[in-house]
């Protein structure tokens, strides 16, 4: 796990819980109170600059610790700091700083055009006018909102409405963007406009982001960095590349040769399926380069074509989320 | 930004909305009106049978609840969205309050204007016409003051009980029932003079959900009638203090409130 006293860190938690009591029926009449954990002691701190995908199955505490970062929920214990600031005290301060978008709420006024949202968030936020003038166009432009810019929002698509949260969010300027959710239920081209404008801000603006989200294709656009929660606590904090190499070392060479032939009897690799004149061989990406392999399957046949295939980061994230952090 | 602006900026872009409803307004006014207008008429149905009602008579009653009426409009007017409260926080929407940059009493209660209260502060003013035309009132220039704080004093305390009232949502999501029966049932009390209730709801009206000054304890003074229950005649005044030590403890009330909100999963 990566240390919590990083200077740079824009995000921190340390050791922070947050626990709910609830009554459950036992009995006719009778009830219970029954604590439960929703956040059971996550550390972590996020440098400014940063993507953080913060991936976990339902009920793993991601949006408890989010509405914790955001001044929504006070924590039951541990520290959170953002932008420097305690959310739950500093909470007014802290909205002016960070941006924050829900895939199951709006921000927007139902009953009015899009742009009276975000002339209304230009006099919350008290932005000056020229330089909301300017972010505003650069948003409309972006995520292609001014064909629907004077349409009520009761009106606007899924994701039209979605691509409106992101702009209304982003409009004072913030340090730091959560997203909980932000492409659930959107289309592929929806999705893909909403990952492409992330990663512009992320890099022409500097904007620090964390997403939560269960569609790894928004962690693999997106994401440099990972954090995965399970049953309230963090069960992986790193790099993509180094879940697949910790988890799924191993790729397959996808082969096309010029005839059907038996199986390949390869060095560093083994076939795992042949199909006429295709064959699948796995190998292990720490001890063999693919480039090698190549060259070897080229000397003990006719090679025609090939792909090398990636392990799919959700059959990885599927295996921890069954094994738990027992598979350290 | 200042929480004034705020609130003018929020209820303007709320009756905007609003406008493209507008055959619903119209019909929500005068149903708010008749309605209001049945609950006078149970007035008028007791004195069919009495002459005085606790030592009220007929008029001095409707002055009562004319009075108090129109201060249950103006609060109805401007916070009456408070009533949203537990829908906010039953559906998680509250959430978004929580991530903007002003305070939460305020964005609940700029959520909307209910201006269908329109309808009941008229039917309240009519009644108060009918009771200055029949109360012998030796009007003085304090006792024409006393009237306006009366509905000043009247509009701030309902405020304070409804923003009291709410607050239960946030400890229990079904709290609803339990808020009405605190804002629509103070308004009830108000309507009548003290001295027809028990020693025990009297102290509750007084000092608790403290409806009683909101047109009680003023309109002794206005109608020149003697201090009940052996109470000091300064009470009769105190109705300003009291809305604003109400105010006070309802926002603190509702502040402490706001910090054990739960959200909903997701």
């Amino acid at each position: 796990m990566s240390g919590s006293d990083d200077d740079t860190a824009v995000v921190m938690a340390r050791d922070l819980t947050k626990h709910f009591t609830v009554r459950r029926r036992a009995g006719r009449v009778r009830r219970d109170r029954v604590t439960v954990e929703a956040v059971a002691g996550v550390t972590f701190a996020v440098p400014r600059g940063t993507i953080v995908g913060y991936v976990g199955p339902n009920g793993a505490g991601k949006s408890t610790t989010v509405k914790m970062l955001t001044g929504i929920l006070v924590p039951s214990g541990g520290e959170v700091r953002v932008a420097g600031l305690e959310p739950s005290r500093r909470r007014i301060e802290l909205a002016r700083r960070i941006g924050v978008v829900f895939g199951q709420r709006s921000q927007l006024w139902w009953d009015l055009p899009l742009a009276d949202s975000f002339e209304l968030a230009r006099h919350l936020y008290a932005v000056p006018r020229s330089r909301h003038a300017a972010r505003l166009t650069e948003c409309v432009d972006l995520l292609e909102m001014a064909p629907f810019l004077q349409t009520p929002v009761r009106q606007l698509s899924l994701g039209q409405r979605m691509r409106g949260e992101i702009a209304i969010a982003l409009l004072h300027d913030p340090e730091v963007l959560f997203l909980d959710e932000p492409t659930i239920g959107l289309d592929v081209v929806s999705k893909a406009k909403v990952r492409a404008f992330l990663a512009d801000l992320n890099a022409l603006h500097g904007t620090t982001i964390v997403l939560t989200t269960h569609d790894l294709g928004d962690i693999e656009r997106l994401c440099s960095r990972l954090l995965i929660i399970d049953h309230g606590r963090t069960i992986f904090d790193g790099a993509l590349n180094d879940l697949r190499d910790r988890f799924e070392p191993n790729r397959t060479l996808v082969v096309d040769l010029a005839a059907p032939q038996p199986a390949l009897r390869i060095e560093g690799a083994q076939v795992v399926r042949v199909d006429g004149a295709r064959q699948w061989l796995r190998f292990d990406r720490r001890t063999t380069t693919a480039a090698d392999l190549v060259a070897r399957v080229a000397v003990a046949a006719d090679l025609v074509d090939l792909t090398v295939e990636e392990p799919d980061i959700e059959d990885v994230v599927a295996r921890i989320y069954r094994d738990g952090s027992a598979a350290f | 930004m200042n929480t004034l602006r705020l609130w003018r900026l929020l209820v303007v872009a709320r009756i905007r909305a609003q406008w493209q409803y507008r055959a619903s307004f119209v019909i929500d006014t005068i149903a708010s009106f008749a309605t209001s207008s049945l609950d006078f008429l149970a007035v008028l149905a007791i004195f069919t049978h009495l002459h005085t009602l606790g030592g009220w008579s007929v008029h001095q009653v409707a002055f009562l609840y004319g009075a108090g009426g129109i201060g249950f409009a103006m609060a109805d007017l401007f916070v009456s969205n408070l009533e949203q409260t537990s829908q906010l926080v039953r559906t998680g929407q509250f959430d978004v309050m929580l991530i903007r940059p002003a305070g939460t009493l305020t964005q609940v209660i700029a959520g909307d204007v209910s201006l269908r209260s329109v309808g009941k502060a008229t039917q309240a003013s009519l009644v108060l016409v009918y009771a200055l035309s029949g109360a012998a009132i030796h009007w003085t220039v304090g006792r024409a003051l006393m009237m306006l704080a009366i509905v000043a004093c009247g509009a701030l305390i309902f405020s304070a009980v409804w923003i009291a009232g709410s607050c239960i949502v946030f400890l229990t999501v079904d709290g609803d029932e339990a808020t009405n029966a605190i804002t629509y049932g103070g308004n009830f009390f108000a309507q009548y003079p003290l001295d027809v209730f028990g020693p025990w709801l009297r102290r509750l009206l007084g000092f608790v959900v403290p409806t009683a000054f909101v047109a009680y304890f003023p309109a002794l003074y206005v109608l020149g009638k003697p201090m009940p229950f052996g109470l000091p005649g300064w009470v009769r005044f105190a109705s300003p203090l009291v809305a604003a030590v109400a105010l006070g403890v309802a926002t603190a009330v509702w502040h402490i409130a706001v910090r054990h909100y739960r959200s909903t999963g997701s």
